[in-house]
């Protein structure tokens, strides 16, 4: 199970040690329509890339903050694992994207009329950010607007 | 995630973050969690398995049509039997 002791020793001291942000006050944006008619978008932090997008990059200082647009009709046994994290296994990813990218679960969901729709464009983060002002002020804003313009319900967010 | 989550709710989307983490999960409060006992790299249980996945996401679509929940919402998946 996903839990502290599963990383080495450093890793789990800094993540014992890390100053997590608390979000306060919570916000909370209850749904407003029913699922079925509800426009669903797919977020992950999984560090997934299209076939013709720039991989994230590691080497930047606190994180990428980036993210990349992924298509609605994209395939996903296209999208590669740019994430670099050795602290978990990307066997699993690598096999079926849909693990952390459930486009295909979703569209099964619209075709069973669970949901209404799949939004036209879902995004992909890069994990592993340990200074995340950036993402806070200069990334998340925009990116979420781009789902509120489309007309976005309901988001699905993913770890890894 | 969580900070993306809370940013989406400012904007009148309803969201939930999956999270693999519990304690990190109490401490950074998203809106809606479902907790999901899985590995790191597993957040939909296991790859190439469509009805498992399919129920962490029912899991997952139930917090939001769930009237009675307040945020910070935590909800703990109950994975089903591994040998389904």
């Amino acid at each position: 199970m996903g839990d502290l002791n599963e990383f080495p020793l450093k890793y789990k001291l800094f993540l014992k040690a890390y100053p997590w942000r608390r979000i306060d006050p919570v916000p909370w944006a209850p749904l407003k329509k029913p699922l079925k008619d509800s426009r669903a978008a797919v977020i992950s932090s999984a560090g997934l890339v299209g076939t013709d997008q720039e991989p994230f990059d590691d080497s930047i200082r606190g994180g990428d903050f980036s993210f990349r647009e992924i298509p609605a009709d994209a395939d996903v046994y296209t999208l590669t694992d740019t994430h670099r994290s050795d602290l978990y296994d990307h066997s699993g990813l690598r096999q079926d994207p849909n693990l952390a990218f459930p486009l295909d679960r979703l569209r099964e969901l619209v075709r069973k009329g669970r949901i209404g729709s799949l939004n036209r464009r879902h995004l992909s983060f890069m994990g592993s950010i340990t200074a995340p002002g950036r993402l806070i002020k200069k990334t998340a804003p925009p990116a979420v607007r781009k789902l509120v313009e489309d007309g976005v319900d309901i988001a699905l967010l993913l770890p890894v | 995630m969580c900070l993306v989550a809370a940013e989406l709710e400012r904007q009148g989307i309803s969201t939930v973050a999956l999270q693999l983490l519990r304690r990190v999960t109490e401490k950074v409060r998203p809106p809606r969690a479902l907790y999901v006992p899985f590995d790191h790299g597993y957040p939909l249980d296991a790859p190439n398995a469509p009805r498992r996945q399919h129920a962490v996401i029912e899991a997952a679509l139930k917090m939001l049509e769930e009237p009675n929940l307040q945020p910070p919402a935590i909800v703990d998946y109950q994975p089903e039997n591994k040998n389904n």
